[in-house]
Formats: structure tokens, sequence, C-alpha cells
């Protein structure tokens, strides 16, 4: 089969197995489109804004696990997607950026809408190629298919001249089955020895507990880590980006941990003597000041990336490997172990958290003349059963849903973590709605983040991605605020968004529903109506009470034990 | 601590500013770094000499392992290794200063590969502590420019870092 460069890129995407592609044309990506355009297999969605490809294959790939793809086009295409690239880098999402790029001949001679791509690229991908001959293209996709999927996912930015993709030059197209490269071998399985070390250690703690990371949920790790759980009686909390790889609503898991996370769960974290670290990078909205982290505890470490293992906390049992593989070894020698669980030392560690656990850290005052987000969003998980794909923006939206929406599934919650990207939720939510057009999908954002890509609420519309957005509207950027007040003294620096759109009309105008609700009395019967709506966008702006702060809070300096409880929970 | 870094990598375009900017962003620094192609024209070596405490050199370990263009890579100073370093300097030599530069390159094991009327070219290789001494011992007025590759380095004994 000879087929030209443009046609090759198709083939293989169709290869690879990608059913959606997300992007934007331009000059340099035109033979691409006019492949794409000869052909139906292959769904193309044409966003509003690169950020937006980006942030929907990103979507895609968390709410599949399979790798999202975005188009775009050379120059201003690229740089528009790089916020998009940095996000999936630093959550470590598997995502190929397919980038057009001038013809070779031009490439350095500072052409119409030529950027360096890979320079720019560099530090935010996982790996990037420039291809520069026809006869490397096909080689060169599936190595990137293969770097995004495997080991520690990331992005890979293809960058592809005009030239290599020129409809006349036609060559024999072979894709390749297999790829295997020397200098790229990522981990399969974990070592034996320090698993059992691990098992070891763990049944002979007194007061161990889990702290599980985005990479159980990118691994594929839930349905192992919940045998490990309950095999061996553990607690368990989890980070931001590892909500849902364990059952939120179940009794041995204490909520989220970190800044904003559960008093049970930082109090469970500092005094621990075991801590298993599963697919987490003790980040440092994790930990806190280091100086107080699990002061009395051994650490076991399991990750697939070696550089995150003593990168910032010095671990005693770290353990390279995929967390799936491992944790399922875990199970296995814990089950032939010749020891048990300390049984009363761990029944006295639960009473402990159980004591923890009835401050009731989440309690908000539910008599408020006001909609409370934290109502809302609890709302939002008894009508959706807990069971939609919740995209989030970044800022106290945020974290209020980290807290009150308790994903019981993997691969549910999708957010930006490690860059915390406001304009991320619209377009990841897109991602989902493609992946999954049958399931509730709702992005929950704020009235600072929305505004940064609610351009994408045309797509939607062009595309028929029924999608509802929950905005909780509070006038302010929100988190900022909330910083003000602790500690600048209360002097609310450029956080007042005075200017807002009426979002009733805006979301009419692009052609979806919108509906506005202002008192607790009307907003389950509005999230309702919004939910029952299957086959329409649906944007319903809820009017917040302006002054709610996300609680409860480890300060900046502060330990685990430091937490600082909502003035409506105060410990009695 | 000073360490020497040995990394066997592909000959590919961008690995060396992959290398150069994992140091800058992470912030470890680079005091020097030589690279060229081994006899496998596909593999290139590169040295490297780089500081910090035994965290910061296990992360710069680790962090270089993680660039796929990366085959192989050993912080020779763990073991016993040679280092050489090569080094052109353009001294000037007018009048009693021939013969005493002369001299002073031949007991630095140095050759002179360039003369005229007032200045020579001394070629010189050994250990940068020698080249340092021998920049040292010369007046600091006579010398025109030097040129240095910075280390490269290769573990004694029959073990290589090799495919």
């Amino acid at each position: 089969m000879e087929l030209s460069g443009a046609e090759i890129l198709v083939q293989c995407l169709k290869d690879e197995g990608v059913e959606h592609l997300f992007g934007y044309p331009g000059g340099a990506v035109l033979h691409i489109y006019d492949a794409i355009f000869k052909q139906d297999e292959l769904r193309h969605i044409l966003v509003r804004h690169e950020q937006g490809a980006v942030h929907a294959a990103d979507g895609y790939a968390r709410a599949t696990g399979k790798p999202g793809v975005a188009l775009l086009t050379s120059g201003p295409g690229a740089t528009n997607g790089v916020t998009g690239i940095a996000t999936a880098y630093m959550d470590s999402i598997p995502m190929v950026v397919l980038t057009g790029q001038v013809p070779t001949p031009f490439i350095g001679s500072d052409a119409f809408q030529e950027v360096d791509t890979l320079g720019i690229t560099r530090p935010c991908v996982k790996h990037n190629f420039l291809v520069k001959d026809v006869r490397d293209l096909a080689e060169t996709l599936k190595k990137a298919f293969y770097i995004a999927t495997s080991g520690r996912p990331g992005p890979v930015v293809v960058d592809v001249p005009k030239d290599v993709t020129d409809p006349n030059i036609k060559i024999p197209y072979v894709y390749p089955k297999t790829i295997k490269m020397r200098s790229y071998n990522p981990v399969k399985k974990g070592h034996l020895g320090q698993i059992k070390k691990a098992v070891d250690l763990i049944l002979s703690a007194k007061r161990p507990v889990i702290y599980s990371g985005g990479g159980v949920v990118t691994g594929d790790g839930a349905a192992e880590l919940t045998d490990l759980v309950r095999e061996m009686n553990l607690p368990i909390t989890s980070t931001l980006m590892g909500l849902g790889g364990y059952p939120g609503t179940d009794r041995q898991f204490l909520g989220m941990l970190g800044m904003h996370g559960t008093y049970e769960a930082n109090m469970a974290m500092h005094d621990c003597d075991v801590l298993i670290a599963i697919g987490a990078r003790f980040d440092d909205r994790v930990t806190g000041k280091i100086k107080d982290f699990c002061p009395e505890a051994k650490i076991i470490h399991i990750d697939i990336d070696p550089a995150s293992i003593s990168k910032n906390v010095r671990v005693d049992i770290p353990i390279v490997g995929p967390v799936k593989s491992v944790l399922a070894d875990m199970v296995k020698v814990a089950k032939e172990h010749k020891n048990q669980p300390n049984k009363e030392a761990l029944a006295q560690w639960w009473s402990l958290i159980e004591k923890w656990r009835a401050v009731n850290c989440l309690k908000y005052n539910t008599k408020s003349k006001r909609i409370k987000p934290q109502h809302a969003i609890e709302l939002l998980h008894k009508i959706t059963n807990g069971d939609a794909y919740i995209a989030s923006d970044v800022g106290q939206h945020q974290m209020w849903t980290a807290q009150y929406y308790p994903f019981d599934k993997s691969q549910h919650w999708l957010t930006s973590g490690g860059l915390g990207t406001m304009g991320f939720g619209l377009p990841a939510a897109m991602g989902a709605k493609v992946a999954h057009p049958d399931k509730d999908v709702v992005c929950i954002t704020g009235d600072g983040s929305i505004q940064m890509n609610i351009q994408e609420l045309a797509t939607c519309k062009q595309f028929d991605l029924p999608l509802k957005v929950m905005l909780l509207n509070n006038g302010y950027l929100g988190m900022v605020r909330q910083w003000q007040e602790f500690f600048y003294g209360g002097r609310y620096s450029e956080v007042t968004v005075e200017a807002q759109p009426d979002f009733v009309k805006l979301a009419e105008a692009y052609g979806h529903v919108g509906m506005r609700v202002e008192k607790p009395e009307d907003l389950e019967g509005a999230l309702r109506e919004m939910l029952a709506m299957k086959d329409r966008l649906v944007f319903l702006d809820v009017v917040i009470d302006p002054g709610e702060n996300v609680y409860p809070m480890i300060m900046a300096g502060k330990g685990h034990h430091e937490m600082q409880l909502s003035p409506d929970c105060e410990l009695s | 601590m000073r360490h020497i870094i040995s990394i066997l990598m592909e000959n590919e375009a961008g690995a060396l500013s992959r290398v150069a900017g994992l140091f800058s962003a992470r912030g470890y620094n680079i005091e020097s770094l030589t690279v060229a192609p081994t006899e496998d024209p596909t593999l290139s070596r590169m040295t490297l000499v780089t500081r910090g405490n035994e965290e910061i050199i296990e992360q710069i370990t680790k962090q270089l392992h993680k660039l796929i263009e990366v085959v192989k890579l050993a912080d020779l100073s763990e073991g016993v290794h040679i280092e050489r370093e090569m080094m052109l300097i353009k001294v000037l030599a007018k009048g009693s200063h021939r013969a005493e530069i002369k001299r002073l390159v031949d007991i630095f094991r140095g050759s002179i590969i360039d003369v005229t009327d007032s200045s020579y070219i001394v070629e010189m290789t050994g250990t940068s502590d020698k080249l340092d001494a021998f920049i040292g011992a010369v007046h600091e007025d006579l010398i025109v420019e030097t040129v240095r590759t910075g280390p490269s380095g290769i573990a004694r004994g029959t073990k290589g870092l090799s495919l």
C-alpha cells in the first residue's frame, strides 16, 4: 500500500486504535486535514482554541485510560497548546500531540508561523520528535504512542513539517506492530525481595496508613489497591489526583490528605508508624512542612518512576514498578505470609481514627440563607448517585468537589492537579463526553475559571456534547480571595469579578440551556432539572455565598497535625 | 562534592539540549560537559562534571536516566577511574621567555605545536589539576588565550560502559 505522509499519519492513528482526534487546522497541517476529509473512521472534533483541543484530549485520556490525541498547526497553534501539554505532563497523562511545522527547507528561517516547537515543549513533554523524512513517520508515531502510554505516562509531541505530508510523495506503508528501543525500557515488575520486605513491615505495623496517588488511577491499579486495603484492614487516604482509586464512600477511606485534606487523614499521616505511598510523589501540597512529615514512620514507596522515589522525602523501602502488578504481588505475599496483621494494635489505631473522624471536619453551616457550595456538590453527588464523570477547574470549587463528591470509581475525576490550570474543566469534560456519550459528565467550575475557555461551548453545540456545567459563582477569584483574607489582612487585590456576563443568556447565545439558582430551597430542583435534560448542554449558574472558605486547611509552613478547622466545626 | 558522570546516549539531534535543559530547569550546575560520537556512530558518549550533595547527585542520575535518549550512565566518582582533559594554550614567547616556556612545557610533558617569532601554542593533556598547575606556572601576562575541553573519564578495569 503506497500512501502519502498525510495519509500515513491518519492511517497510523487508525492502526493505533485512535477513534477521536481534537484539533484545529492551519497552513502547515492542510495536507493532513485533506486526508482526514477523505475518510470517515477517525472522528475529528473542531475546537475553538488549541488549548481546548489539548485539554479535551487530556480529559478523554483521563476518562478512558487510552491516549488522547490532538492535532495543531505550527506556530501559534503549537504555542496555544503548550499549557495543555504542561498540564498533562504534570499529571502524567498519556497523550500524543501532533503539530504541523513549516516545510523542512524553511526550518530556522523565521518563516511564517514558525516556532521551535521542539524547543518550546521540551521541558514539558515526556519526549518529542521532529520528523524530517516521510519514511520515518510511521515508526516515529509508533514510538510516540509507546512512550506516551508506557512506564510513567506523559505527553509526547510529534512535530511534522508540511513537506513530510506532501500528497504527491507516496511511499509503501507499514505500521510496526511492536517497537523496541534500546534506550527506553520501563520496568515491568516490582522487585519481589523488596515487596516481601514491604509486606513484613506492614504486618509488623501498629499504625499503618496508605497514601495513594494518581499513579493508581493512571496505572489501572484500583482493583488491586482495594484488595490490599481490605486484606490487611488498612486505613487509606488519597491525594487529589488519586481520588477514585479507592471507593470514596468506603469506611476504610479517610478522605483526601494534604492542604485541604480531612482532619482524620492528616492526623493519621502524622501519627502513623508505617506509611505506604503508592503512585504518589510527595508533592508540597500533600506533605506540608517536610520536617514534620510523618515523623515516626517507616516509609514504603511504590512508583513506576525511580526519580520520584526519595526526591522530596527519604524512603525506607522503595519499590520501582507498575502499581498494578506490585499491588497484586503484595496481596499474594500477604495472603501466603506466616504472620497476620496485628489485630489488637489495628483495632486501637482504628478507634483513634474514628475519634478524629468524629470531629466531622467537613461540617458546614446548613442554616444559611445563601447557597453553600458544599451543599450544591453534595446534592449533585446524591442526584448522580456518585456516578458522574466530574471535571473541575482550579480553585475553591475544585477543593470542595474533592471533599464533597466522594468518587467510588477510578477515572471519573478529571482535574488539573499538578499544574493547577484554570480553564481545564470545560474542554476536559468535552473529552470525557466524547468518550462516554451516554454517561453524565459535569464540569464543576468557578466564575474565574470558566471564562478562560468558555469558547468551547460552541464546540459542544457543533458536536452535540450535552455535558452539564455547574458554575459555583461567588463573584470572586475565590481561592486567591481566601488567601488574601487569611494572609494579607483582607486586602482583596484584584480578585473581584465585577463585570460578569449574564451566564444564562451566554449559554443561550451558544445554543444551550442556561439556568440560574440563587436560593438554597431551589437548588435541588434545579439540579434535577439540569440532569434530566439528557440531550442538552445545561449551564447552571449557582450563586453561592461569596464569603465561603475552604476548610480544613494546613497553613503554609505547618505540619499535618496543625490543621485549621472550619469555624463551623470547633474541636470539642 | 564533585562528581563525574559518564553518559552513553543516542547520537541524535536535540539529545544534548535535553541534557542541558534538564540541568537548567532543575537548577543543577554543570561544571563542564564534553560529548562526541563513539566507535558506534549511532551512540554518543558524554562526560559531565557537576557538584552537589548525595541527594542531588542521586536525583541528577535518575533524571538523566529518564531522558529517552539516554541508554546508560555511570557516576565514575563511585569507583576508581581515570580523567583526562586537553588544553590548547597560546602564550607570548619572546627573548628569555622562549627558553623558559619550552622548559616548562617539557616538565609538564606538553608539546609546542605552533611557533611564531613571538608566541607558542602548547598542547597539553592531563588531569584538570595538572592543567591548572601549568596555567599557574606561566606568568599571567604571557597567556594570550586558553582552550580546554573539560575532562573525559573512563573507569579502570575490564568493565566498560557499553551496550
